[in-house]
C-alpha cells in the first residue's frame, strides 16, 4: 500500500512541540522540583511519540519512546532531575529534530549519536532491571493524579434551593448576606421565589416570605457551600444539587426534535407546529401547574448550563488557527490597496462636495483603518519565541567556552511584525555570540576584577512609540575606544589624525572585516558579523546603537519599526512634490516666517517656546526649484532623542501610508524609506528622518572642515 | 557572446525611437507600454533616473533613456511613452520591474538570427556591451539592446554613487 499521507501537519506540530520541550527543559533546569514542568516535558514527548508513530515516523517514535521511559521515572520520582538528565534530554531533543529533518530531506542520521544518548539515558535509570518493571505499574497512578486535579479545576454548576423558614428574621439572620457570601464563591445567578408574598396590606415585615434558587458556577465543592449556610441550617430548607449535564446537552443536540421529524414526514405544516410550540413554560403556567417564578428559575438553570457549555465550546475553538504566512501577506497587500483606494475615495468625495458621499467616505475610512489595524495585529507575534531560543544558545555556548553566563529576558510579550521577527533572529544571534565570546569574561578573570563570577546578559524588548527597542546588555569587559581607534587606523578605516568621539569609535565595530579579538574562535572573531548585523537591521528600517563602559559592560540597542507594511504618516508638500513623514516621530508643527529666519541671522535654528531647535529645509536639501512661500511650516520631529525641524511649504494632513519599496535601483538613496501612493494616483516619497539627519550632520561637518 | 543565444530561432522585438534613432528590445522582456504620466522625481539621484510612477498600486522607477545614452534632451510629446520592462538581475531569480522613457513606440517586428549582426566595436557613441546586435530594416539600422545589462543593478548604482 502506498498512500501518500500529508505529514506536514505532523512535522509542523512536532517542531512546535520540540521548541516547547526545549523551553520547558530549560525552565526545569532552573527549578528541577517543579512537577508541573516535568509533566509538561513528558506530555510533549508523549505527543511526539504518539503522532510520530501514527504518521509513520517510526524512527522518531522509537527514539522518543526511550527518552520518554526515562523521563517517566523522573516524573514518578524514581530518579532525580539532574543536570545530566537535562543535558541528555536536550541532546535527545536535538536528535529528534535531526530525525525529522532527515525524514524531510532523506539524509542519513547519526545513529551513533542516538545510541550514545540512549545509553546515557539508560544509565541514569536505577540499575536493577526489576526496578524498571516496578515503574510500569507506577505510571498509571502518576498519570491519574493530574487527571484528577484537572477534573477538580473544571467548574461545577450547583443548584441551591434556599427557602428560609418564615421566622428566620427573628434570629437576626439576613438571608441577603448569605447570598452575598455565595457570590464570592463563584459566578452566581439568583432567582427569587416571591409567589408566597401576600398583598401589601397583609404583609408582616417580620416574616420572610421569599425563597431563592441560586445557580453557582464554581470550582469549589458542595461542602464549601454548606459551610455558608451552617448557622441557618435548622431554620431553612436547603437543597444543593450538582448539575453537570454537558453530556445530556450534547446528546440532545445530536438527536432530532420531535417537531422537526414530524415536519420532515409531512405530518404537520410549519404554521400548525408554530401554534403548538408555545414555550413549555407558558403552557405550564397557563395550566396552573407551576408559578411563573418557578418557570423563571428553571429557565435560568437552563441558561446557566447552556452558557457554561458555550464558554467551553468557544474556549475549544478560540485557541488558534494555523494559516500559511503567504496568505497573510496577500491579505496585507489587499488591505494596502484598499487603503490606497480609500484615500482616493476621500479625495474625490472632498472635491465633489456631496454631503452623503462624504459621509460614506468617512465611514469607509473608519472601517479601513479598523481593518488595517486588525490585519496588522494578525501579523504581530510576540518576541517570546525568539528570546527563548537564545536561552539554549547562551547555555550551550557558555559551557563550550568555559564561562558561566545567565541570560535574563524581559518584555517577551512585546509584539512585532512577523517579517521583522523572522529577520531579527540572525542579527541577534550575532550580537549575543559576540557578547558571550568577547564581552563576558571567564569566571577567573571576573573574580579577579571583583565581579560576580557568573556573567549576566540581559535581553529586553520595550515599546517606544511606533518602534520597538531591543536591548542586549552584558556586564562584561566593555569596549575599549582607544583599542578600537588603533585598530581602525590599522585597517585604514580612519586616518591617524581623525578625532573620534567615543560613540563614533564604537560605531567602528560595524565596519566590514573589523575585529579586535586576538584569536579567532569558532564562535566569533573573524570580523564578519557586525556589519551584516547593521545591514540587516537597516534593511528592516531599523537602527542600531552601541553604548559601552570599559570594564562595566556593553549595551547594544536595536530600534525597529513595529511594522513594515503600513504606517501613519504626515503628508507635506514642497512646491509640487509630496513627501510623507512618519507621524509617530512628529511632535508639532510651527510656522516659520521670513522674520524668524532674519532673527536667526540665516542660521537654521528656531526658538520654539524657549527651546532652540535646528531645522533642515527640505527644499534646499532636495534642490527643489521654485520660491518658498512667505510663511513656511516646520514639522518638529523627534529624531534620535533630539528635536529637529523639517521645513516644508505646506502640511497637508494625516495619511495612512502603505509603504512600497523603491526597489534595488534606489538602494543608494537612503534618505527615503520607501514611497507611497496618494489618493490622486501620484507617488509620494517617505522620508527616513534618522538617516537624513545623519547625512546632513556629516555633510555639515565636512563643510566646516573644508572652511 | 550573448547574441549566440538568439541564433536558434527568430525573435520578436519591440522597436522604439530616441530622437531619430531606432532601438529594439526583446518582446519577452516587455510587460506593457504606458502613456507618459506624471513622474515623481526622487531627489538626489542621478539625472537619468526620472523618478517613480504609480503602476496600479506598485511603485516603479523610470529611467530616461536619452539621458542614459547621453543623447540630447527632447521635448515631451503626445508620443512620449513609458515602456515597462521586466529585468532579470543576475544574482537572484527575482524580476525587477522598471520603466524606460522613450520618445515613441513604433512596432513589433520579427528578426531572423541572420538579420542580426554583431555590433561594431567602435564608432557607436554607445557602450557596446549594452547592445545585443544590429538589425536592419528598410536600410535603417536598429540597435538591439541587451536590456538586462542596461538596467543591471551595478550599472545603475555604479553611476549613482559616482554622481
Amino acid at each position: 500500500m502506498n498512500v501518500e499521507i500529508d505529514t506536514s501537519a505532523f512535522t509542523e506540530e512536532a517542531y512546535e512541540l520540540l521548541s516547547e520541550l526545549e523551553d520547558s527543559l530549560l525552565e526545569l533546569e532552573a527549578s528541577p522540583q517543579d512537577q508541573d514542568l516535568i509533566s509538561r516535558v513528558f506530555r510533549a514527548m508523549h505527543t511526539i511519540k504518539g503522532s510520530g508513530a501514527m504518521f509513520g515516523f517510526d524512527a522518531v517514535a522509537e527514539f522518543t519512546h526511550e527518552v520518554e521511559t526515562v523521563f517517566d521515572m523522573a516524573r514518578n520520582g524514581t530518579i532525580p532531575v539532574t543536570k545530566q538528565l537535562i543535558d541528555l534530554t536536550l541532546a535527545a531533543r536535538d536528535h529528534i529534530r535531526s530525525l525529522l529533518d532527515a525524514a524531510a530531506s532523506g539524509d542519513a542520521v547519526d545513529q551513533a549519536n542516538a545510541n550514545r544518548i540512549i545509553s546515557g539515558l539508560r544509565s541514569l535509570s536505577p540499575d536493577k532491571k526489576p526496578a524498571g518493571g516496578s515503574t510500569t505499574p507506577a505510571a498509571p497512578t502518576g498519570s491519574k493524579a493530574p487527571a484528577q486535579t484537572a477534573a477538580a479545576k473544571e467548574p461545577n454548576i450547583f443548584r441551591i434551593r434556599f427557602t428560609p423558614n418564615q421566622d428566620i428574621f427573628g434570629t437576626g439572620t439576613n438571608p441577603l448576606l448569605l447570598l452575598n457570601e455565595l457570590r464570592e464563591l463563584g459566578e452566581c445567578r439568583i432567582v427569587a421565589h416571591t409567589e408566597k408574598l401576600p398583598d401589601f396590606d397583609d404583609l408582616d415585615p417580620e416574616v420572610c416570605y421569599t425563597g431563592w434558587e441560586i445557580f453557582l458556577t464554581s470550582e469549589i465543592g458542595e461542602n464549601a457551600i454548606r459551610d455558608v449556610f451552617i448557622f441557618v441550617e435548622d431554620e431553612c430548607e436547603l437543597n444543593i444539587r450538582l448539575l453537570d449535564r454537558d453530556q445530556v446537552i450534547r446528546d440532545r443536540e445530536e438527536s432530532k426534535k420531535l417537531g422537526q421529524i414530524l415536519l420532515e414526514r409531512g405530518d404537520v405544516n410549519a404554521s400548525e407546529l408554530e401554534r403548538a410550540l408555545m414555550p413549555l413554560g407558558d403552557r405550564l403556567v397557563q395550566a396552573g401547574v407551576v408559578s411563573p417564578d418557578k418557570v423563571r428559575a428553571a429557565l435560568t438553570e437552563q441558561q446557566v448550563i447552556q452558557e457554561k457549555h458555550d464558554k467551553k465550546k468557544t474556549a475549544e475553538t478560540a485557541t488558534s488557527v494555523r494559516v500559511p504566512s503567504d496568505k497573510l501577506d496577500s491579505l496585507v497587500d489587499l488591505v494596502g490597496e484598499l487603503v490606497t483606494m480609500q484615500a482616493r475615495l476621500n479625495q474625490t468625495a472632498g472635491t465633489i462636495g456631496d454631503h452623503t458621499l462624504q459621509l460614506i467616505a468617512e465611514e469607509v475610512e473608519r472601517l479601513t483603518a479598523e481593518l488595517r489595524d486588525n490585519t496588522m495585529s494578525i501579523r504581530m507575534l510576540t518576541i517570546d519565541t525568539t528570546f527563548n531560543k537564545f536561552k539554549r544558545l547562551v547555555r550551550d555556548l557558555s559551557t563550550e567556552l568555559g564561562k558561566e553566563i545567565e541570560l535574563i529576558t524581559s518584555g517577551g510579550e512585546t509584539e512585532l511584525d512577523k517579517t521583522v521577527i523572522d529577520q531579527l533572529n540572525d542579527p541577534l544571534v550575532h550580537i549575543i555570540r559576540n557578547s558571550i565570546d568577547h564581552g563576558v569574561e571567564g569566571p577567573d578573570v571576573r573574580r579577579a576584577r571583583g565581579k560576580n563570577p557568573v556573567g549576566k546578559i540581559t535581553l529586553a524588548a520595550i515599546h517606544s512609540g511606533a518602534n520597538v527597542l531591543i536591548r542586549v546588555e552584558d556586564d562584561g569587559a566593555g569596549l575599549d575606544a582607544n583599542k578600537l581607534r588603533a585598530k581602525g587606523i590599522e585597517k585604514g578605516l580612519i586616518s591617524a589624525d581623525d578625532e573620534l568621539s567615543e560613540k563614533e569609535a564604537f560605531q567602528l565595530i560595524f565596519a566590514a572585516g573589523f575585529s579586535t579579538a586576538a584569536k579567532i574562535t569558532n564562535v566569533s572573531g573573524r570580523g564578519v558579523g557586525m556589519d551584516v548585523v547593521r545591514r540587516s537591521i537597516e534593511g528592516l528600517r531599523g537602527s542600531i546603537d552601541v553604548n559601552s563602559t570599559l570594564g562595566k559592560g556593553t549595551t547594544i540597542t536595536l530600534k525597529l519599526p513595529l511594522t513594515l507594511a503600513i504606517i501613519e504618516g504626515l503628508l507635506v508638500m514642497v512646491e509640487n512634490e509630496y513627501f510623507v513623514l512618519p507621524l509617530a516621530a512628529v511632535e508639532e508643527c510651527v510656522e516659520l516666517s521670513r522674520d524668524d529666519v532674519k532673527k536667526a541671522h540665516g542660521r537654521h535654528v528656531i526658538n520654539v517656546r524657549g527651546d532652540i531647535i535646528p531645522y533642515i529645509r527640505i527644499r534646499d536639501r532636495f534642490e527643489i526649484e521654485g520660491n518658498a512661500p512667505e510663511i513656511e511650516q516646520i514639522v518638529i520631529s523627534e529624531v534620535d532623542e533630539k528635536r529637529i525641524g523639517f521645513v516644508v511649504d505646506k502640511v497637508v494632513g494625516q495619511h495612512q501610508t502603505v509603504i512600497k519599496t523603491l526597489g534595488k535601483n534606489f538602494q543608494h538613496s537612503e534618505e527615503f524609506s520607501g514611497a507611497t501612493i496618494l489618493g490622486n494616483g501620484g507617488v509620494a516619497l517617505i522620508l527616513d528622518l534618522t538617516k537624513m539627519v545623519r547625512y546632513v550632520e556629516e555633510e555639515e561637518l565636512h563643510e566646516l572642515e573644508v572652511q | 557572446m550573448s547574441n549566440e543565444q538568439t541564433t536558434t530561432s527568430s525573435t520578436q522585438y519591440l522597436t522604439f525611437t530616441l530622437g531619430t534613432e531606432v532601438f529594439a528590445v526583446d518582446i519577452a522582456k516587455i510587460r506593457e507600454v504606458l502613456e507618459y504620466t506624471q513622474v515623481t522625481k526622487v531627489p538626489r539621484t542621478p539625472a537619468f533616473m526620472c523618478g517613480v510612477i504609480n503602476l496600479r498600486g506598485s511603485v516603479v522607477p523610470v529611467v530616461n533613456m536619452r539621458q542614459k545614452f547621453n543623447m540630447t534632451q527632447g521635448e515631451k510629446s503626445v508620443n512620449t511613452c513609458i515602456i515597462i520592462l521586466e529585468i532579470a538581475p543576475e544574482e537572484d531569480g527575482g524580476v525587477v520591474v522598471m520603466g524606460a522613457l522613450a520618445d515613441s513606440v513604433r512596432e513589433v517586428m520579427e528578426l531572423e538570427p541572420n538579420q542580426i549582426e554583431p555590433p561594431p566595436k567602435i564608432g557607436m557613441r554607445l557602450r557596446t556591451e549594452f547592445l545585443k546586435g544590429m538589425g536592419k530594416q528598410d536600410g535603417r539600422f536598429i540597435m538591439i539592446l541587451d536590456i538586462d545589462k542596461v538596467f543591471s543593478v551595478e550599472e545603475l548604482s555604479a553611476v549613482q554613487s559616482a554622481g
